[in-house]
């Protein structure tokens, strides 16, 4: 029995076999350590993603790379450490291209779900968007670097059974990339294939023809997810005993599908026109606004001059900016177009792409149509966001929650699968 | 399964070094053939490869040039030079000349900041640049001169030692001397009498170099090896590269000794590419330290033992100064560092028991054997004994290595380099800590503020934004990429600075910037990412007037974003179509 040592963590004490790994202890004792490279076969363990970092006798370490000691007094879930834990999803978030709604992971994602676990809506850092391959020329698989994490898994553990490695890290700094050898892939069975796939913890690694067997809803985390509170607000100035709160909305480089969904509140939007008026918005085709605002819900970026100068006059009219939906969070899909070069996304639209008419040979340019912006920006990278719902689109039970919790200044408990990022 | 007749992949660096050199680039089919050759995938050869600052896999012409790019290169005229190369080579920064000539690239500090602008071409060192210089050495090579021919000397430069009596490196010493002591002594006394030294890894880390050693000798293993840390790559940092120029035996007889203390009988000098052109002198010791027996089999001692040395070059990558990526990167692998769970005393170099000391610390235990630990005691102050070696570079008279017991106070040693005037000084490197007014009446010890080597000094008229600018770029460029912390938090932290630079930011981007460094502070996986915020952390709390000048309140509209120039690609594209119709 000496083999037992006695360690505290998060000021509970509690016993372990001397040796055992602290991420192991930890969920043995109902506290779960979230981690992106941790993988019980792979050793010397990664250490890669950092998101376990807890404090070991006051001093940081990732929870993955301690095996526990007698005396330990470790902490996990400080303010402090679940913040680094948000901001590494989140850096994680803003450097790589993450397209929820496109991506056939969704729902088997382990970072999508981390994100959920955590009520993340946005990231606080910038998106970098740098242009990054994917690759289909392997004989079975799809290297789609876009959504790799480079938490280095599949490098340590996809092996051919000659011992070469399929995958491996090139280049260095923000440039390094995880590659396939084709050579070597094309020895894996399709198990072995399979396996790759499902080890990524994201969707960087596709199987050809496999990746979405499974259907959305049924998907491993659109079960078994968490519920979340809204955060608590501390609500706008409350309108005077006849009055309502005034909202706006408005479409920029959407779909319109936000306000779709905002539609589909159904009943519910007679509670809500007790409480709240309209202004500009394309519900009641307002054009300009006639009054300020307690609240104006954005959806979509800014793709165009237009989009920025009405994304403005928003800022100026309303107290709270509110950005609904993927797009006017981080781009969403018209930002796809960022990877691109303005001048061939305006060949393809308007002379080379299939809908174009034979012979077309004129780009519209017109001092009336709005200017193209060189990237598709994210609305918080013009104007400043209050809040974000994400969700393509959000839910609207959920948007409607998240609005009313800002208004009244209420908490709302979230149900997990109202809350998504596709 | 292992094949026999492949190579073992501790040799991958040599082989690339040795295609590189030879062809000026390691090409594709190259690739395909040293994987073959070594059992590896394709993949994982890239993945070397493309690690390495020194290898291309384009050609990188006949005269390859990296003109350092360091913040005390710029300050002392890189942009001229620069230049200067530019006309005469007829290629620009990053490329390569049409003719295959000349390939111009930058690089991180080379070591040689007393004596900036400084370059290497082909790996040989060219010192004190100016404009015209860069020009005739061209025009000479373009005569058919060798490199080799027409390079500089690095001048060694010591300005400064305490008296005779209290120096400890720089003054004579008589080879072989210290390793008559292992005649008298086991290896256990040895490591008790470093261990009283209280000697510390002078490289910057300070960890006790007697308890590394303990830690070494109790790992039972039939293999151990002994490698010396030459890769100085700390911005501003030259005192090894002078130490070795001075007294090479110094290190050799401290790896000797190293060797017999904790029972190993392998060792390497990991050198650094950019003293490549040190590579021979040391390796002819080496062979004369083999000839007198004192390197190979059966070396006289109280138990006799079994060591030698070999040197393995590095490939231009900061990060591989950290011991556990030195150790990947000598095995053949990306140099990336490792995790914490096991230390190289543990499972080292090829998985055996390695100590990793640096080189001014593999000299301190010669010395400290040939003068008696009492009198090294008697150095310095209590908790750090025995003298320091610094390099000065940067805005001061003296520019050079300063051999200073520990204890020194700042204020006086500002005098002994003859620094006018000094603004800000950069002390143990980008990573260390940026010093002002305020610090300079404390001491260089263990008990006030600690000292890796490198000082670098700035003036009144120096750009602190600038400097800042220059040492997140360098981060930027030296992350290895492993995680995300260090590899995306210091290319944001770059933003955040031009954001600066350019006058958009707001009070919250100075708000911002301390959060996220003390993120990336505390989530990063070594050294690199824990310390490189440092500096820019530093500025804003002792040049808090810098800032306050140019941030302006948070508002809701942010400046960095500007339509007109979000927009200008649109109107070229468009202008450039409509003047078609016309």
């Amino acid at each position: 029995m000496n083999n037992i040592v006695n360690l505290t963590l998060d000021g509970k004490k509690v016993q372990a076999e001397k040796g055992e790994n602290l991420i192991d202890v930890a969920k043995e004792n109902g506290i779960e350590i979230p981690t992106l490279c941790y993988f019980k076969e792979i050793h010397p363990t990664l250490g890669t993603c950092r998101i376990c970092t807890v404090k070991l006798n006051g001093r940081h370490t990732t929870g993955c790379t301690t095996k526990v000691a007698d005396g330990m007094e470790i902490e996990i879930n400080t303010p402090e450490l679940i913040d680094n834990r948000t901001a590494i999803i989140e850096m994680l978030y803003a450097e790589g291209n993450h397209f929820c709604p496109s991506c056939e992971k969704s729902g088997n994602c382990v970072m999508q779900n981390l994100g959920y676990d955590m009520g993340l809506t946005y990231t606080r850092y910038p998106h970098v968007f740098s242009k990054k391959l994917v690759d289909f020329s392997p004989k079975r698989m799809i290297m789609e670097t876009n959504r790799c994490i480079l938490c280095k898994r599949c490098v340590e553990e996809i092996k051919t059974k000659d011992g070469k490695s399929v995958f491996s890290f090139v280049g260095r700094g923000v440039k390094t990339r995880v590659q396939i050898d084709y050579e070597q892939e094309e020895k894996l069975s399709e198990a072995e294939a399979i396996r790759a796939m499902d080890l990524c913890p994201v969707g960087a690694i596709l199987v050809k023809g496999k990746a979405n067997e499974l259907p959305f809803g049924d998907r491993k985390f659109d079960l078994i997810g968490k519920d979340v509170l809204t955060k608590l607000h501390k609500g706008v100035t409350a309108p005077k005993h006849d009055e309502k709160f005034i909202v706006g909305t408005t479409s920029l480089a959407g779909c319109f599908g936000c306000h779709m969904s905002l539609l589909d509140i159904d009943t519910d939007l007679l509670d809500m026109l007790e409480i709240v008026e309209f202004n500009k918005s394309p519900i009641t085709d307002i054009k300009n606004f006639s009054k300020r605002c307690h609240v104006g819900l954005i959806e979509g970026g800014c793709a165009n001059s237009h989009n920025v100068h009405v994304l403005e006059d928003f800022r100026k009219n309303c107290d709270i900016l509110i950005g609904f939906g993927e797009c006017a969070i981080m781009g969403g899909v018209p930002a796809m177009r960022n990877f691109v070069p303005l001048e061939e996304c305006l060949e393809e639209s308007y002379l080379n792409g299939i809908t174009s008419e034979l012979g077309a040979n004129i780009i519209p340019a017109h001092e009336d149509i709005p200017k193209l912006l060189n990237n598709v920006y994210p609305a918080n990278e013009v104007v400043k966001i209050d809040y974000y719902i994400p969700g393509c689109p959000p839910n609207a039970q959920h948007i409607w929650k998240v609005v009313k919790s800002i208004l009244t200044g209420e908490e709302i408990p979230i149900e997990h699968d109202e809350f998504k990022y596709d | 399964m292992v094949t026999k007749n492949k190579i073992e992949r501790s040799k991958l660096m040599d082989v690339l070094w040795d295609i590189q050199l030879k062809r000026g680039c390691i090409e594709h089919d190259d690739i395909t053939k040293i994987a073959d050759e070594f059992g590896l995938s394709r993949m994982d050869v890239e993945g070397v490869v493309s690690f390495f600052h020194f290898y291309h896999k384009t050609n990188v012409g006949k005269y390859t040039i990296y003109l350092n790019n360091s913040v005390v290169s710029r300050f002392a005229g890189m942009d001229e030079v620069k230049l200067a190369f530019e006309e005469a080579t007829g290629t620009l920064l990053g490329h390569v000349s049409k003719d295959g000539m000349f390939g111009l690239f930058e690089t991180a500090c080379i070591g040689l900041s007393d004596q900036e602008p400084a370059c290497l071409i082909n790996l040989k060192p060219f010192t004190n640049l100016t404009p015209e210089k860069a020009k005739a050495i061209i025009a000479r090579l373009k005569k058919g001169n060798k490199p080799k021919n027409i390079c500089d000397e690095p001048k060694s430069i010591v300005q400064y030692t305490p008296s005779k009596e209290r120096t400890v490196f720089f003054k004579p010493y008589k080879t072989y001397s210290s390793l008559s002591f292992l005649k008298q002594n086991e290896p256990q006394e040895i490591i008790e009498l470093i261990k009283k030294s209280k000697l510390a890894g002078m490289g910057g880390a300070f960890f006790p170099t007697g308890l590394k050693w303990q830690f070494c000798r109790q790992n039972k293993a039939d293999q151990k090896y002994i490698i010396c840390n030459f890769d100085e790559g700390e911005p501003g940092t030259f005192k090894d590269r002078v130490l070795v120029q001075e007294h090479p035996e110094l290190l050799i007889e401290g790896m000797i000794t190293a060797a017999y203390a904790v029972g190993a009988t392998k060792g390497a000098i990991y050198l650094r590419g950019e003293y490549r052109f040190m590579k021979k002198d040391i390796e002819k010791l080496l062979e004369s330290y083999r000839k007198d027996g004192f390197l190979g089999k059966n070396i006289e001692a109280k138990e006799p033992f079994d060591f030698d040395i070999y040197v393995h070059l590095g490939a231009g990558a900061y990060i591989c100064g950290e011991e556990t990526a030195l150790i990947h990167s000598m095995e053949g692998l990306r140099g990336e560092p490792g995790t914490k769970e096991i230390f190289p005393v543990e499972k080292g170099f090829n998985g055996k028991p390695t100590v990793v000391n640096n080189v001014e610390t593999l000299s301190a235990v010669t010395r400290i054997l040939e003068m008696g630990v009492d009198k090294w005691l008697a150095l310095g102050t209590e908790k750090t004994p025995g003298t320091k070696l610094l390099s000065v570079s940067g805005d001061c008279n003296k520019k050079g290595i300063y051999e200073i017991e520990w204890g020194m106070n700042f204020q006086e040693f500002l005098s002994l380099i003859d620094a006018d005037n000094p603004k800000a000084i950069q002390f143990s490197g980008p990573s260390g800590e940026l010093l002002s007014k305020v610090d300079f009446n404390r001491d260089i010890s263990g008990e006030d503020m600690m000292c890796g080597g490198s000082v670098m000094i700035f003036n009144q008229d120096r750009d602190i934004l600038e400097v800042l600018k220059i040492y997140s770029d360098f981060f930027v460029d030296e992350s290895c990429g492993i995680c995300v912390p260090c590899r995306t938090g210091n290319f944001l932290l770059n933003r955040k600075i031009d954001k600066l630079i350019l006058g958009h930011a707001e009070r919250k981007d100075l708000k911002d910037i301390r959060e996220w460094s003390k993120i990336i502070k505390t989530t990063s996986r070594c050294g690199l990412g824990q310390m490189s915020s440092n500096s820019l952390n530093d500025a804003m709390t002792k040049f808090p007037e810098i800032f306050e000048s140019i941030v302006s309140d948070d508002s809701d509209f942010n400046k960095s974003f500007n339509l007109d120039v979000a927009v200008a690609e649109y109107d070229n594209i468009i202008k450039e179509i409509t003047s078609d119709y016309e």
